[in-house]
């Protein structure tokens, strides 16, 4: 396969560089944060906030150190506040207030 | 990008949770509602599909016709859910299902992903290396098994039927079902009776 | 165009990787490759909009074929992969 190729790096079929990678195959059982986020953009999606496809683009656009280092569902939580904050669901000064709240 | 979506994810979800319940766009109470229903769906309910696709050939010519209306006729709720495609093995030809950009899965039947579907080396390897890989899970195939693997990319959900082991004539349908695991109905691993 | 089941397609050979932000679905490895048409799954509004939230067109989807040797050398002769592409990514072969 061509290895000049500007792929992606979430676009990962084939690549050479996790050949030899094991998988872990044991059970991981979701945290109540995991269930919580996967929950939240169910709902987003079913009022027509924001679409499955603009939660992948987000996704898509996590710089490919912290892709690999944040779990599934951080790159979740942070694709869905990146999605509120550019559609302006939410502003920035709301988020920091909320952040800052005790 | 807003420097303010690296705050830790916890934090950063605290804050979300009250900010979308003030403006009525995600209120506890709907959160609690879709993770219940999500909650609903798990391999076993997958298993119990599989299990009457074996014991009921109309049934199970209905399930390959139309994944979503059949499983749907059994009280699965598949509204707002993507399609559903059902994938037959048989002797000659084994299916693997993998989604190489992201993760796509049919959680309308068989629940939240597992991890090892989510992670790099599942995602790069599965298209390059079949065998390699579900030689992770112990399986091995006939070397007359040709495998087909089937990259998840866009708007449907791919569920593998399973091969009806050996030895389990005349089982009843919760016997059978029994037999399949979460893995079986991805195509890493293949139901046995031994 | 409608691909009927066995036309001969060839995937574009297309990185909008290069031109800026984009979603698309088309993965890396097929692209510039030949497969073969093996249904129709239907009609779905292009992801590649609906990712940034414009009007989305509806596209047809296929699932298309390919010999996992035309697109992994080292691959074993009569495995397959079928993947779901849109048409705008397909043209014949």
């Amino acid at each position: 396969m061509d290895q000049d190729k500007p792929r992606a790096h979430h676009d990962m079929g084939g690549v050479p560089r996790y050949a030899c990678e094991p998988v872990d195959i044991a059970p991981h059982t979701l945290s109540d944060f995991d269930k919580e986020v996967d929950a939240l953009r169910q709902v987003l999606g079913l009022k027509g906030v924001m679409t499955v496809d603009e939660l992948r683009r987000g996704i898509e656009s996590i710089p490919e150190a912290d892709y690999h280092r944040l779990s599934y569902y951080q790159r979740w939580i942070r694709s869905i506040t990146d999605t509120l904050l550019r559609k302006g669901f939410i502003t920035e000064d709301e988020l920091r207030a909320a952040l800052e709240a005790p | 990008m807003s420097t303010l979506v690296e705050t830790d994810a916890e934090t950063l979800l605290a804050a979300l949770r009250g900010l979308l319940a003030a403006k009525g766009l995600a209120t506890p109470a709907e959160i609690a509602e879709r993770l219940a229903i999500t909650e609903k769906a798990s391999p076993a309910q997958g298993a119990r599909i599989v299990a009457k696709a074996w014991t009921d050939p109309a049934f199970r010519a209905r399930l390959l016709a139309d994944g979503t209306a059949t499983v749907e006729g059994l009280g699965i709720p598949m509204r707002g859910a993507p399609p559903l495609g059902v994938l037959e093995n048989t002797p000659d030809l084994h299916h693997l299902v993998v989604c190489t950009l992201c993760s796509c899965y049919p959680r309308a039947v068989l629940g939240y992903p597992p991890f090892w579907y989510k992670s790099a080396g599942y995602r790069a390897r599965a298209v390059r290396d079949p065998r390699g890989l579900i030689a992770e899970w112990g399986t091995k195939l006939p070397d007359t098994t040709r495998i087909r693997v089937v990259d998840s990319t866009a708007d449907y959900r791919w569920m593998v039927l399973p091969l009806r082991p050996a030895g389990t004539d005349g089982w009843s349908e919760d016997a059978l079902a029994a037999l399949v695991h979460e893995g079986d109905m991805v195509g890493v691993s293949v139901p046995s009776a031994g | 165009m409608d691909l009927a089941p066995g036309t001969e397609v060839r995937v574009k050979d297309d990185w909008p990787e290069t031109r800026g932000p984009c979603h698309i679905r088309t993965p890396h490895y097929v692209r510039g490759r030949r497969g073969r048409i093996l249904r129709r799954l239907g009609a779905f509004p292009n992801p590649e909009d609906l990712a940034f939230a414009r009007p989305a067109p509806t596209r047809a989807l296929y699932h298309v074929l390919f010999d996992e040797t035309a697109l992994f050398p080292d691959s074993r002769q009569g495995d397959d992969l079928l993947v779901e592409l849109f048409e705008h990514w397909l043209e014949p072969a």
